[in-house]
């Protein structure tokens, strides 16, 4: 019984995160605690007192509100991050994939244990902040096990077109750009922190195109458990689906063009 | 070692297919042409060896014979196989020695071995199994537990030997396998290649070093501007294309150009380098003799056998390392 080789693959990614792992998830639950607490207790002790406010967020308490967008912003962040300096690092500076170029592994290989590799660790990072939210009782619910796989889709979304940039890169350059210029905003404006509806029109059709939007409904719909018709949440998937295969089916004919030059 | 860590590739008896052919092999990049149409066949058993000099189109060739890199003309077989529509399964039967080394700094000596081997699907009890066995081969088993990171440029080159040997190819490439080493670096690894020769496995290498090509190559050619210059043993190259010694005068520096004129008719010809001028001659004490008594007064001379640095020098008016 032989083992597919994308799994091949995703074990030599295993076997180097087996060194690091414990110290990355002290991190990754250490950081959306520290959120949780400032935006959650400090500033939504200032919005709780508004009832207009408590309206617009759905009637829940803002730490209720922002807990599950930083589900979905999380699997962004470290999606993002796993899409950009460890895929150029194995191209170019640690030469891994091209060790691997020639062997029997292909480039569809490469790609497909990407795919799982941002799962996997969207999937780590996403359980840790779900964790540390079961510590909140505003936020603690069933629905959170839910969120989960929406917060890793919501990772896959972003970090395979990514990935099919960085595939292309021979400077790291661009990236410290990309987070500055699209991933904070999207951080910040993706409805994870208020309802787009309180952006203008403009924008908030801007925010309504990018993955994060669709993951942060999704996982705050699932976390809390209000209402999302089937439909909404289908179509929510579909999308974040539609982003992760064609950065994929991009990332497999750019990995392809630079390893077999 | 006992175990053998290779096959042996053994075709029919009577019947030598090569085990790469290639004909007419272009490599292009966009409008440049890095290997510009060479010809050349490796037997099994065989050690082939590409000498030239940095940009001669060497690791060029190695990629398109490794089938990471697709040929731009001419035609390739790897073992009647061919790397267009057939790269997997002849990269399962490859050994490759990149030019860099490519081991996962982050992982131990041992890992390195042992996912190298899942990436041909060995089982992970085999890859450990072979693993050991390689590193002792390469006797580095006292390593097999300590990252790959602080080791020398030696013991790297080394493990990346030991880790093209996972799959017991059935085709082993080297590309510069010993550049940047040390002396005695560079004879530990000449040593293991030679040990591989000797179990019968085909080797394919590229170097810059005439020594190296002497020492390894059963075969070689001479390669230049993606073209190859001359083709032959090492032993025959130099009769070909050197006679059998070389008088070296080093004359005081600036002057070797107006002292050329000592060496013309001496020989059957003569090189001038910036630094000494070369005498390519029968009898090397004799025409040193007279070119003392013709009234030169080199700084010092030197008489020594032909090698292949003088077969480069005359195929191509230039040095092989500058
Ligand atoms: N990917 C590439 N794109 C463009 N040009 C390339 C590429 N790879 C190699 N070349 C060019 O092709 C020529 C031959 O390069 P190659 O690496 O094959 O030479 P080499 O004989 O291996 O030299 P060296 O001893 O420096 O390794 C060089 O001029 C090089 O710049
Ligand atoms: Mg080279």
């Amino acid at each position: 019984m032989s083992t597919p080789a994308s799994l091949r693959v995703f074990e030599w990614k295993l076997l180097v995160y087996r060194r690091v792992w414990r110290s990355n998830i002290v991190t990754s639950f250490l950081q959306p605690m520290l959120y949780l607490l400032a935006m959650g207790l400090g500033v939504g002790s200032l919005i709780n007192k508004n009832p207009a406010s408590s309206q617009t967020l759905g009637n829940l308490p803002y730490v209720a509100f922002v807990a599950p967008g930083l589900l979905a912003t999380t699997a962004m962040m470290v999606a993002s991050i796993e899409s950009m300096w460890p895929v150029i690092d194995a191209l170019m500076w640690g030469r891994q994939y091209e060790a691997m170029s020639a062997t029997p592994i292909e480039a569809t290989d490469i790609v497909a244990s990407h795919a799982m590799w941002i799962l996997f660790r969207s999937g780590i990072a996403a359980i840790t902040v779900a964790a540390a939210m079961a510590l909140f009782p505003d936020v603690r619910s069933w629905g959170l096990i839910a969120a989960v796989p929406a917060a890793m889709l919501s990772g896959l979304a972003f970090g395979m077109p990514l990935a099919a940039w960085s595939v292309t890169r021979t400077r790291e350059m661009s990236f410290p750009v990309i987070q500055r210029f699209i991933i904070t905003p999207l951080f910040l404006f993706g409805g994870a922190f208020f309802p787009l509806s309180q952006l203008p029109l403009v924008i908030r059709w801007f925010g309504y195109t990018t993955p994060l939007w669709h993951g942060v409904e999704l996982c705050r719909a699932w976390a809390t458990g209000s209402s999302l018709g089937a439909l909404a949440a289908l179509a929510h998937i579909a999308y974040l689906l539609l982003w992760a295969a064609v950065g994929m089916f991009l990332m497999r004919r750019l990995a392809q063009r630079r390893l077999f030059a | 070692m006992s175990a053998n860590p290779t096959h042996r590739t053994s075709g029919a008896p009577g019947i030598r297919e090569p085990l790469i052919h290639a004909e007419g092999l272009v490599k292009k990049f966009g409008a440049f042409t890095a290997v510009d149409g060479i010809d050349f066949d490796v037997q099994p058993g065989e050690a082939f060896g590409f000498l030239g000099p940095n940009g001669a189109g060497k690791s060029s060739t190695m990629r398109m014979i490794g089938c990471t890199s697709p040929i731009s003309g001419g035609t390739l077989r790897l073992f009647g196989l061919d790397p267009a529509t057939h790269g997997r399964e002849i990269r399962k039967r490859l050994g490759v020695v990149p030019q860099l080394d490519s081991l996962d700094s982050e992982l131990t000596v041992e890992e390195n071995l042992i996912i190298y081997g899942r990436y041909f699907d060995l089982s992970r009890a085999e890859a450990r199994r072979r693993a050991g066995e390689l590193l002792e081969f390469v006797q580095l088993s006292d390593r097999a537990k300590s990252r790959v990171e602080p080791l020398s440029g030696g013991m790297k080159r080394r493990v990346t030997i030991a880790r093209s040997l996972i799959n017991q190819p059935d085709l082993l490439l080297l590309d510069e396998p010993t550049t940047g080493l040390d002396p005695q670096a560079r004879h530990i690894l000449w040593d293991r290649l030679y040990r591989l020769k000797q179990q019968g496995v085909t080797l394919v290498l590229t170097t810059h070093y005439m020594d190296e090509a002497e020492q390894l190559c059963d075969r070689l050619v001479v390669m230049d501007a993606g073209r190859i210059a001359a083709e032959g043993s090492p032993r025959r190259l130099i009769e070909q294309h050197a006679t059998r010694e070389v008088l070296e005068l080093r004359f005081p520096a600036g002057a070797n150009a107006e002292n050329e004129h000592f060496a013309i008719g001496l020989g059957e010809r003569h090189e001038l380098l910036p630094d000494r001028v070369l005498v390519y001659v029968n009898d090397g004490d004799q025409a040193l003799a007279s070119v003392i008594a013709a009234g030169a007064k080199p700084e010092s001379a030197l008489v020594r056998r032909s090698t292949l640095e003088d077969v480069f020098l005359h195929l191509t008016g230039r040095t092989l390392v500058e």
